[in-house]
């Protein structure tokens, strides 16, 4: 029996359930079937930070949002077209976020009447008319699986787990997604338990066949290709691509990856994911606790490897020390913060901006670190690069600041291809550098390139240039411990200048401005990137002007930075956080930049900031 | 031949012989007048010829406090870096660089007090690290507080009515940890220490010495009684693998084991000399060497032993690092970066 057909050009699916129901397993294995029919997309995992929070309770709903598209898309949807609620607490978390006349398909069974006192109903929504204004699909979700799998030999229970199967069998019929991916999938992840694998199929099917057969839809959707560039692409979240990163930058610089670190949410991906490639040299040294992952970082870095430490807000408060051993003594090391929702424990998995300034200032004394920001999931993979650049080439630690959306969150990704990507130099010292005033030839630790600033970096092995660096203030080009104040304040100064120097290397900063003629400015950094892109094609589509411009170094910003700031009458910066970087762009530029500020521990919706550009328009 | 050490086999070796002078450095020596520091750092420096590397091939990681000064005063590669991360840093390094000599230098409040996590974690795991704990029972860089290995009721300028800490015995708490060499010994007798650098430096995996050492400024005679001609013979214990374990002016005092599986000090006239117990330093089991770090009095420094405690064989850390990295590449091959990028679920845009 087929129906009809209806062709969409955009949708956004949210599945919501109890934290072990499957969510996020059910939107990655949608998202992965979407990607291959060459949508663009974009997600949003949404989950709580304990494992299995109580079960029925508004706290323990765990979702996953995907937005898809036959176009360019940036952001995983500000609200759903589509919300799977696998019981009453899903429902009511996610049923606000719903418009009118969106689809809403509901697991029945679950509505008992504990499960939804549970949750603070007193009638329940399905039969009550609250969920009129939705084109509500009531399905048996629970028992029609169990039904399904009535022949095969798997317990109640387990025929039970395998719901969110069926649920993924029904949206892949409604979504004309494939079989094949989710599939191979299975057959891999059950292969040693082929009774669940053969009824997790069997689910898969039968919700498929439901799809097919109800009268409760009575339509099909087909979302056509994006036009996107040619090439191979695959979907990557940020935390992987971020790993990725640092393989590549350790095989074009030739340093053997180290990665110290203490599991952390969001970043312990990034570990796990490192873990898995050790045929390409990497170690990961899992520490005893969050300075020992830094300090072994530190101890990789002056034996010449490529060295990295992978944390969050948390995780960096403990490390801020030995961040600052690392400026004093010029080794390279890049510091990934995955940042989350603060202060203390905060928000462990909810995204927020809000370590900008720790990252800028969090150490005792002048001790300045460069930053670099990823703008998308996939970009996590080139920041990660960057970040890698500037700590061999100017011998210094580096901040990556990713977030919680970056790293969970996925898009398509045009594969780079890895030849085409740029060698970095670490340019060890090799031979003695000074003549001492008896023609003596020495070696200094600290005699700089003239241009870069960076300092000699001579590894252990060396032979003649057997050298101690260490955290005591040390005189300019010797290396030698030193006290002399004129020494320290050339030091302080000179180190400044070091980090100042990398605007020389990186980019201009580019506006994106159609028509060369707005007033106003949209300057972001981060994450953040999706929304406000989304909020400007919105607001251009109504005529008005406005430009647009993200920051991926933010320290030092690119050196056109304060043209740019001065040749806008408005700029507005959209920060998860108070005005961090807007206190940047004051304090450095005396420009009176408004922020768009908020912390709820989620991205930007991009209609919320095409109402906070439209007032700035308003009173320009 | 030292280079073929199970702990040494991957470090070069220096083409020419090597002499105490070679390992000094141009800076001069900052330690106060009279501090036992000197000692050790001659010590060191008149033990590393012995070994005969490449001083390029060799690393001093210290923390902070005045016996972490030291890698500044050696001429080698050094770093010396933050209070209490010397084993995290130098864990880092010999992970990555299995041809170093790795040698972590640090004080009780450096590696017992703030440090004490790293410690006990690279005692743990057997890095492949050769750790000189300068135990002075005092902090002497901030001038004179109590440590984490000061006895109880110490009168200190943080502690004017004494000290309430009970305080750590660094062997027992070494052993605890199940670390495969400890051993302690006393900064001034040159001899003893070489001997027992001598079997650190041989030891595969991680080796703490802790060396009673002198502060004649905070702390002045903290370990008079194991060096006073009169006295020292009489409270000294020196532990020598395979030999009964007899001490006193006139080998007079020996231990023996309990009829209730505990081990004491007893005279030997008393108990006879079958009862005296063999020293067993490659025994598995750490219990008797902990057994025999618990026998000393803190305050009177009565029966300490001194010597190597415990010396056992167990895979280093950095090895097994290493060979999972051969296993995995040899098993996969070399990973190859495009392959990586582009993963298995891919699709093609026209």
């Amino acid at each position: 029996m087929s129906k009809q057909v209806v062709q969409l050009n955009r949708v956004v699916i949210r599945f919501a359930g109890d934290s072990g129901d499957g969510m996020q397993l059910t939107g990655d294995r949608f998202t992965s079937e979407t990607a291959g029919l060459g949508n663009d997309l974009s997600t949003l995992p949404d989950f709580p930070a304990e494992i299995r929070a109580p079960a029925g309770t508004i706290g323990g709903v765990s979702a996953f949002q995907l937005a898809f598209a036959d176009h360019d898309i940036t952001t995983p949807g500000d609200v759903p077209n589509v919300l799977v609620a696998m019981n009453p607490a899903a429902l009511k978390a996610n049923i606000k976020d719903l418009p009118r006349g969106a689809d809403l398909i509901v697991n029945t069974d679950e509505f008992g009447k504990r499960a939804l006192e549970k949750v603070g109903y007193e009638t329940n929504p399905l039969e009550d008319g609250s969920l009129d204004q939705f084109n509500v699909h009531a399905v048996a979700l629970t028992s029609q699986t169990v039904e399904a799998l009535k022949a095969f030999d798997v317990s109640k229970k387990e025929a039970e787990r395998a719901k969110n199967m069926y649920a993924l069998g029904l949206l892949s019929w409604l979504y004309s997604r494939g079989h094949q991916g989710t599939r191979a999938f299975l057959e891999k992840k059950f292969a040693s338990k082929p009774d669940i694998l053969a009824a997790n199929l069997a689910a898969f099917e039968a919700g498929w066949s439901f799809g097919e057969t109800t009268e409760s839809f009575s339509v099909q959707y087909e979302v056509a290709p994006a036009h996107m560039p040619a090439g191979v692409y695959r979907n990557i979240a940020g935390n992987p691509a971020l790993a990725f990163g640092l393989v590549a930058a350790s095989q074009k610089s030739g340093l053997p990856l180290f990665l110290g670190g203490y599991p952390i949410t969001p970043a312990s991906d990034i570990l796990h994911e490192l873990s898995k490639h050790k045929r390409f040299g990497v170690v990961t040294f899992q520490a005893e606790d969050e300075i020992a992952g830094i300090g072994s970082a530190l101890g990789a870095a002056y034996g010449g490897a490529l060295a990295v430490t992978t944390t969050s807000g948390p995780g960096i408060a403990l490390k801020s020390e030995a961040i600052g051993l690392a400026v004093s003594l010029e080794l390279p090391l890049v510091i990934v913060d995955v940042q989350r929702g603060g202060p203390s424990t905060g928000l462990p998995t909810k995204t927020e901006q809000s370590d900008l300034l720790q990252a800028m200032f969090g150490r005792n004394g002048e001790s300045p670190v460069p930053i670099v920001a990823p703008k998308s999931p996939s970009d996590c993979f080139f920041a990660a690069i960057e970040a890698a650049r500037i700590a061999i080439e100017y011998r210094t630690p580096v901040f990556l600041l990713s977030d919680g959306y970056l790293a969970n969150g996925s898009e398509p990704w045009l594969v780079p291809d890895a030849d085409s990507l740029p060698t970095i130099d670490p340019g060890f010292a090799t031979a003695r550098n000074h003549v001492a005033a008896d023609g003596s030839e020495e070696f200094w630790p600290y005699l700089r390139d003239p241009q870069t600033l960076a300092r000699a970096w001579a590894v252990p092995g060396t032979p003649g240039l057997e050298h101690r660096i260490g955290g005591l203030e040390k005189a300019d080009g010797t290396g030698n411990i030193s006290y002399d104040p004129e020494n320290h304040d050339t030091m302080v100064r000179l180190r400044q200048a070091k980090v100042d120097a990398i605007a020389a290397s990186i980019p201009l900063l580019e506006v994106d401005d159609p028509d060369g003629d707005a007033r106003i400015l949209v300057l972001g950094w981060g994450s953040t990137f999706g929304p406000i892109g989304a909020a400007c094609e919105i607001t251009r589509r109504t005529g008005a002007k406005v430009a647009q411009a993200h920051l991926r170094h933010l320290n030092p910003f690119p050196a056109n930075l304060g043209t740019v700031l001065a040749s806008y009458d408005r700029v507005i910066v959209p920060e998860m956080n108070l005005g961090q970087l807007t206190m940047l762009l004051r304090a450095k530029y005396l420009v009176d930049v408004q922020g768009i500020n908020q912390v709820r521990g989620m991205p930007f919706k991009s209609t919320e900031l095409v109402a906070a550009i439209g007032d700035a328009l308003e009173t320009l | 031949m030292t280079a073929t050490l199970p702990s040494l086999t991957l470090v070069p070796k220096a083409d020419s012989p090597q002499s105490a002078k070679d390992f000094k450095s141009d800076q001069e020596v900052r330690w106060c007048p009279g501090c036992g520091d000197y000692a050790v750092l001659a010590a060191v420096q008149g033990f590393l010829p012995e070994l005969g590397l490449r001083r390029e091939n060799i690393v001093f990681v210290s923390g902070i406090g005045c016996s972490s000064r030291f890698p500044y005063y050696m001429n080698t590669y050094g770093m010396h870096s933050i209070h209490g991360r010397a084993p995290a840093i130098a864990t880092g390094l010999a992970v990555t660089r299995p041809d170093l000599s790795v040698w972590v230098v640090t004080g009780d409040g450096d590696s017992l007090s703030i440090g004490g996590n790293h410690l006990i974690h690279a005692l743990r795991r057997n890095v492949n690290l050769k750790i000189l704990l300068f135990n002075n029972r005092i902090y002497g860089l901030t001038k004179g507080q109590y440590s984490p290995t000061s006895e109880q009721g110490k009168i200190t300028k943080s502690t004017p009515q004494g000290s309430l800490d009970y305080a750590f015995n660094p062997v027992s708490l070494a052993l605890g940890a199940e670390a495969t060499f400890v051993a302690r010994t006393i900064d001034s007798d040159r001899k003893h220490l070489t001997e027992v650098l001598r079997q650190a430096a041989a030891h595969e995996g991680t080796a703490l010495v802790e060396i009673y050492q002198n502060c004649n400024i905070f702390n002045d005679g903290a370990f008079e009684p194991l060096k006073d001609s009169d006295t020292r013979d009489d409270v000294t214990m020196r532990l020598v693998h395979g030999e009964p374990i007899r001490f006193g002016k006139d080998l007079e005092k020996a231990v023996i084991r309990t009829d209730d599986g505990h081990i004491t000090v007893a005279d030997v006239a008393e108990v006879g000399e079958d009862a005296i117990l063999r020293h067993d330093a490659h025994a598995k089991d750490p219990g008797l060497a902990f057994a025999l770090s618990r026998l000393s009095n803190p305050r009177t420094l009565e029966n300490t032993p001194i010597g190597v405690f415990r010396d056992i064989e167990r895979p280093s850390y950095d090895r097994l690092v290493r060979d999972q990295v051969a296993d995995v590449t040899a098993r996969e091959g070399v990973g190859e970066l495009q392959s990586l990028l582009t993963g298995s679920d891919t699709w093609t845009v026209n």
